[in-house]
């Protein structure tokens, strides 16, 4: 909580329950803020979506966006994992979408209306860790289900030396290993860094303020610096929804065509 | 506070929402319209270029037919010409030969005229120098005489 002259960049992460739910498997389950925000970036969705559902033959501004993105979607599968991927475009597009509406949602000025506070869903480790893992699960599953053992020859590059492979191999498997890890953290840290950042510089200029005179001067300069990294940040909402989505498929051709 | 449990139960159903509700059910449909749209803007190319080709098709049919009856046209103008030409000549001929035969006749009458007018003549001035011959010089002249040095005159 920002107590008086304290202000708590780290505050806005925090998930809090809005009404208690039950016990699943000895979890508490509750009705969170992050539940709630991830729901409006369900509904959110959901209407853009709708606006494209028209189906017109001449398709309006909506139409046209909503069909630009599923075409972008569509680009990303048919160029990463090609002509075998389009079972997989449901998750690459569902993981997109996701992350660039939490991402976008989450930078939205929603703060300067008293008593909502906003939140970044993709700003939670566990929420970037489990849509790596079910990617991570997907590649694995799809790997050893087509390729059996002959999975693990996607850790032995063309033309390795015999004698190099146990070395190779071993550097091979723990990059693989990696993976889902540096997906979730990726995603995570930027969207985490951003909004400190521009937590940090909004709370300078609340301190400049109290300390009047001169530091008005600091107040402005930090202003300016917040509109530039929110532009910034907008911008790493969209890049980072599609590198997610990207190396998803990138992760998934390897299983699917193996080389 | 342990949040994990929340925050993969809501997660997973919100996920699972988009997954299903969204990703496999709108996505397709909205790939579909714009295949379809896709589809139908090459097919109707395709029908724009199947019926050009078709007017190309009937404007070549036309000038090839309009060429054919131009020369067929020319054709029986010449043959026309052709024949006239032949009708004239024919006629130009006839009409000279019958003009040379009267010209040749009317020519003989006219020497046959001019010999007898001629002969006639010599008989008148034989008769004259007879007569002049006695009346002058009492000298008798005998016809014949007289007829010789008329035409010896002539």
């Amino acid at each position: 909580m920002a107590t008086e002259g304290k202000i708590d960049p780290m505050h806005q992460f925090e998930v809090q329950p809005i009404f208690d739910g039950f016990t699943l498997f000895g979890q508490q389950i509750d009705f969170t803020n992050s539940a709630l925000w991830m729901f409006a970036v369900l509904v959110l969705l959901y209407v853009f979506m709708m606006g494209g559902m028209k189906r017109e033959l001449v398709p309006g501004r909506w139409q046209v966006m909503v069909e630009g993105v599923v075409g972008f979607i569509d680009n990303i599968i048919a160029n990463s994992i090609g002509p075998n991927g389009k079972k997989y475009t449901p998750w690459v597009f569902t993981l997109f979408m996701f992350i660039l509406f939490s991402n976008l949602l989450g930078m939205m000025p929603f703060g300067i209306i008293p008593g909502i506070h906003p939140f970044t869903v993709t700003s939670q480790f566990t929420v970037t860790g489990l849509l790596a893992a079910i990617s991570f699960s997907i590649v694995l599953i799809v790997g050893f289900w087509k390729h059996g053992f002959k999975f693990f020859s996607l850790f032995i590059p063309h033309g390795t030396p015999v004698w190099m492979m146990p070395l190779i191999f071993s550097v091979e498997l723990l990059s693989f290993l990696v993976r889902p890890f540096s997906l979730a953290l990726r995603l995570f840290v930027a969207m985490i860094a951003g909004h400190i950042l521009i937590k940090v510089f909004a709370s300078f200029v609340v301190q400049a303020i109290d300390a009047g005179g001169a530091s008005w001067g600091i107040a402005l300069l930090s202003i300016l610096f917040i509109a530039f990294v929110s532009a910034l940040e907008l911008l790493v909402c969209a890049i980072q929804a599609y590198v997610f989505a990207l190396l998803t498929s990138l992760y998934i051709s390897d299983a699917e065509n193996l080389h | 506070m342990e949040v994990y449990g929340s925050q993969f139960f809501w997660l997973l159903i919100v996920i699972g929402i988009i997954y299903f509700g969204i990703a496999k059910n709108m996505v397709p449909k909205i790939s579909k319209t714009v295949d379809d749209r896709q589809k139908r803007i090459s097919d109707d190319l395709a029908a724009a270029q199947a019926a050009q080709d078709k007017a190309e098709q009937i404007e070549a049919n036309y000038r090839v037919s309009i060429n054919d009856a131009r020369a067929a046209a020319v054709g029986k103008v010449s043959e026309a010409k052709a024949k006239v030409a032949k009708k004239n000549e024919a006629a130009i001929k006839r009409a000279d030969t019958a003009i040379t035969k009267k010209a040749n006749e009317a020519d003989a009458a006219l020497k046959a005229a001019q010999s007898s007018a001629l002969k006639e003549i010599e008989a008148v001035a034989a008769d004259a120098a007879q007569a002049i011959v006695k009346t002058v010089s009492g000298a008798k002249v005998t016809a014949t005489d007289a007829k010789k040095a008329v035409k010896a005159a002539f």
